[in-house]
């Protein structure tokens, strides 16, 4: 379903179509090559051994056993890669440090949790690989460890790291703990603004980690040559980026690594980062072989991933006419092993969406004896709006406001300020309220033990640095190819904006995406950039070449390039004073390439700023059986801002996904660890991901506010639909029993407790 | 270990191999025919993105042995379009844009397929039970249930 509120008036021939993807019948023919589909001659497979404790400290390892068992060709530690300084580097909202990176790939002193990778071994078949690694001999100290971040932060805990000493707090404490950092947001006066609420809620909430379930494990393939170069197929979110840490972490020059995009089989922010690749590439710098590795799906539950848990408080304070006057959370995030969790996009994300004058958000990185958490889909947003949007709707029933309305009256539009800094560029929000507002099933009636829940959900969205090219062919079809890893049918929607802009039709533009050695840097395909920016780049680079294609046609024509315009697919004589010329296509110019100055080629970078962000409100409703405590989805409608809809069926698409893993996250989702902090459910049996016959059909409405620093309004769409579902559950779960859940997943047992208390 | 001799039918084409007695059928396929249009998710059965059937029933190939193919017929991903026509569930696919990733949607069309042989007029309910055992992790499965019932009108000429 299609609501065009702010729609401009332009009109479009290709965007805003739906056409079938470029890649579309390698994928369902089979013939699509994803990471573990490649293989070459005399390749050799490579296993890796894992840590089975939780927390040790690594006292020796022994690898003659395997290495002199036949047909290993080579074993690997931490010891064959380089040292790296310790250093944040980057934006602090995504800052890394190769000090922990290396440490992640291949552990060093310690193992610091079940699944931490030890060793590898490269051996002629991937059976004598996996005897081998069984053979390798590690001396462990096993140490006390920490699950759970609460408990992770109390000053008796057991230290990962016994130089860590918080960031953020001054003065710095003067005693290591698991607090990596500590980080604020503050507008107003939190005192004043409590001071003139009415109503007054602060509630505690804890989140689980959960994975981001991509059905591919990571895989790759490495050819590393005596000369030093170096071809690495991986599936990943960004094959630049694996280029540039895959290079740093292995002291190569980048121009000596190519890194090829294989299909990518789902990665929802999990595949923007190394773990297999060092490995393989170094491995085949020490054999001499390609080498290749796939990770078993109990290695990606145990060493990849997840996005993390969280604990906080919410106070959020309301005039008894629906106005927010002031809000305080404290979010505690469980980085994994390593610093580095989403928390500061939890702290800023939290309050975002609502014009409060007097915020203050506080949040803590924390690590504890897990795998070190990735992004996952508008990363530690959804955590803080799932108490942030439980307590708004606690506030609604206080006042007897219907909790839309609540929403509606305090949304933010374009000009208002943030707790972080910068005003709010866009509008968006209020528009996906007021469509479920309007939605003819949001004031129907409800059954018995049945209850209707509604939250929304905020995400920057992104831009970045991307590249595009654009080749005009012999018979002038077109190709375009950019850098951005396509995930979900990006190839389909750069190819209609080069189709729009060039005035082509789609079927004549050929979109690919190329290696890092056949085309300029593009960021990783996340935080829902690739639409916007990768798109900025493709326009680009089509204005580019109709300025070229004119001067092509005003040299045949023997006339000024300004006399000749360029109009639907053709170039066109100004006026008639230009003279009497049939309109020329781009088929008519590549024809005359030669004498008009060689192949018809260009390329455009952009580093793109002016994103949107990205709203999405949405209402469920459950049915709840009081006798097991399960919780049946009825009904989901989604409303997203998706700025202008480029291919309107991938728009829906992300949102139904988008949903569908917060429904996940809701109701089933979680790392659950035995007593040795061992992960006890590694694996789809255990770790159970929504299936078909879990869900009703997804209702997506695409509500399109045209971003106005896009030249055809695109806003990312991929991740503001996974904030709300949490919380639109839990909200109508308590309609549904007079029950508030505070605790994810709302698993069975769960809610059963809570429907049975007294 | 010495190596076991399977004679078996792939799509269709008489297929010998040789593997070894604890290799998976989709290992088989992948690393010893490189048929890898069958991935592995998981290789435990829980994705049912390595769907074959096996004499018209369908599995998951990570759960078969190479040497239980012998004497059977197989159909995987592989053999479902017929030359440049593809079958009209690969085709509905692409018109409901029912994969993101695509890495689940050869298993899925498998088992599809299977559904539609036994079952050419289901319920979306139905459906989705069927497609139960195959994890999609980028859809919410909308599409692909949408396709899937598309595909089942167009073979019923309804």
């Amino acid at each position: 379903m299609l609501t065009n509120t702010k729609n401009t008036e332009q009109t479009f021939k290709s965007i805003g179509t739906s056409p079938i993807r470029p890649d579309g019948v390698p994928k369902v023919t089979g013939m699509a090559q994803y990471g573990a589909d490649y293989s070459l001659p005399g390749m050799l497979w490579a296993k890796i051994l894992r840590s089975p404790h939780a927390h040790a400290r690594i006292r020796s390892i022994n690898t003659s056993k395997a290495e002199a068992l036949p047909g290993v060709k080579a074993v690997l530690t931490s010891a064959d890669l380089p040292a790296q300084p310790f250093d944040y580097v980057g934006p602090e909202r995504v800052a890394v440090n190769y000090w922990h990176m290396t440490r992640n790939i291949l552990a060093r002193e310690k193992a610091l949790y079940e699944g931490h990778a030890i060793a590898a071994v490269a051996a002629t078949t991937a059976a004598i690989a996996a005897e081998a690694i069984a053979l390798i001999e590690v001396d462990y100290e096993v140490l006390p460890h920490v699950i759970d971040v609460d408990e992770a932060m109390h000053p008796d805990a057991p230290v990962l790291f016994e130089d860590m000493i918080t960031r953020g707090v001054e003065p710095a404490p003067t005693k290591p703990s698991n607090v990596t950092k500590r980080l604020e947001f503050k507008v107003g006066d939190l005192d004043a603004g409590f001071a003139e609420a009415d109503e007054i809620v602060e509630m505690s909430f804890k989140t689980a980690a959960v994975h981001q379930g991509y059905i591919e494990p990571h895989s790759c393939l490495a050819r590393y040559g005596a000369d030093g170069q170096c071809e690495l197929w991986s599936a990943s979110q960004g094959h630049f980026v694996v280029r540039a840490y895959t290079a740093k972490l292995l002291g190569m020059e980048i121009g000596n690594l190519v890194v090829h995009p294989a299909e990518i089989g789902g990665g929802f922010g999990g595949k923007t980062v190394v773990y297999v690749e060092p490995i393989a590439v170094a491995l085949s710098r020490k054999t001499g072989h390609p080498v290749k590795i796939m990770m078993s799906r109990e290695d990606v539950f145990k060493a990849t991933g997840p996005t993390s848990g969280g604990s906080m408080t919410v106070k959020i304070g309301v005039k008894k006419d629906g106005t927010l006057v002031a809000a305080d959370g404290v979010f505690k995030l469980q980085a994994g092993a390593f610093p580095g969790s989403p928390v500061m996009n939890a702290a800023m994300c939290a309050f975002a969406a609502y014009i409060i004058p007097n915020v203050r958000s506080v949040g803590f990185d924390v690590v504890s004896n897990r795998p070190k958490s990735a992004a996952y889909r508008a990363p530690g947003s959804p955590i803080s709006a799932f108490g942030v949007e439980s307590v708004l709707d606690i506030l609604a029933q206080k006042i007897g406001m219907d909790p839309l309305k609540l929403r509606l009256k305090n949304a933010v539009k374009a000009g208002s300020p943030t707790a972080y800094g910068p005003k709010h560029s866009h509008d968006g929000f209020a528009e996906t309220i007021q469509v479920l507002l309007d939605h003819p099933e949001y004031n129907k009636p409800l059954g018995k033990n049945q209850g209707r829940g509604v939250a929304s959900g905020f995400w920057f969205n992104g831009g970045g640095e991307s590249t595009a090219s654009i080749h005009i062919n012999e018979d002038g079809t077109v190709v375009l190819a950019t850098g951005s890893m396509d995930v979900g049918g990006s190839r389909a929607s750069m190819a209609l904006m080069a189709a729009e802009t060039l005035g082509v039709p789609y079927a004549s533009v050929r979109s690919t995406v190329a290696d890092t050695a056949s085309i300029g840097y593009n960021h990783v395909t996340g935080g829902s950039r690739v639409t916007f920016a990768t798109g900025l780049a493709v326009v680009e680079a089509c204005n580019k070449i109709i300025e070229q294609l004119r001067l092509r046609a005003s040299i045949m024509w023997d006339v000024d390039v300004k006399g000749v315009v360029w109009e639907d697919g053709f170039a066109k004589p100004a006026d008639k004073s230009v003279g009497e010329f049939e309109p020329l296509s781009l088929k008519a110019i590549a024809a005359k390439r030669a004498v008009t100055g060689g192949p018809i080629v260009t390329e455009a970078a952009v580093n793109a700023g002016g994103q949107a962000p990205g709203f999405s409100t949405q209402f469920c409703d459950v049915e709840v059986d009081p006798e097991t405590g399960s919780v049946k989805i009825l009904r989901f409608v989604a409303a997203q801002d998706v700025g202008r809809a480029i291919h309107p069926k991938y728009c829906e698409g992300q949102i139904h996904g988008g949903v569908v893993q917060g429904i996940g996250w809701a109701l089933n989702e979680e790392y659950i660890y035995d007593k040795q902090g061992r992960l006890a459910n590694a694996g789809f049996l255990d770790y159970r991901i929504p299936v078909a016959s879990d869900l009703p059909m997804i209702e997506a409405i695409l509500v399109e506010v045209p971003n106005p620093n896009h030249p055809y309004g695109v806003k990312g769409v991929g991740e503001a639909n996974i904030v709300p579902p949490m919380a639109a559950i839990a909200n109508a779960i308590q309609q549904a029993t007079g029950k508030r859940l505070t605790e994810l997943p709302m698993a069975p047992h769960k809610v059963l407790a809570a429907i049975d208390a007294v | 270990m010495s190596k076991q001799h399977v004679t078996t039918v792939i799509n269709g084409d008489p297929v010998e191999f040789l593997c070894s007695a604890n290799q998976s059928l989709l290992d088989v396929l992948r690393n010893n025919l490189n048929m890898t249009g069958s991935k592995e998710g998981c290789g435990t059965g829980d994705c049912g993105s390595c769907s074959v059937t096996l004499d018209d029933r369908l599995v998951c190939s990570c759960l078969v042995l190479g040497v239980e193919a012998e004497g059977k017929s197989i159909q995987t991903i592989e053999g479902m379009a017929n030359g440049e026509h593809l079958h009209v569930l690969q085709q509905k696919f692409l018109e409901h844009a029912a994969l993101q990733c695509g890495i689940c949607t050869p298993g899925i069309l498998i088992a599809a397929r299977s559904l539609l042989e036994r079952n050419p007029d289901p319920t979306e309910k139905e459906v989705r039970f069927w497609l139960a055992g195959n994890l999609c992790r980028c859809t919410g499965y909308n599409k692909i249930i949408e396709a899937v019932l598309d595909a089942a009108r167009e073979l019923r000429g309804a």
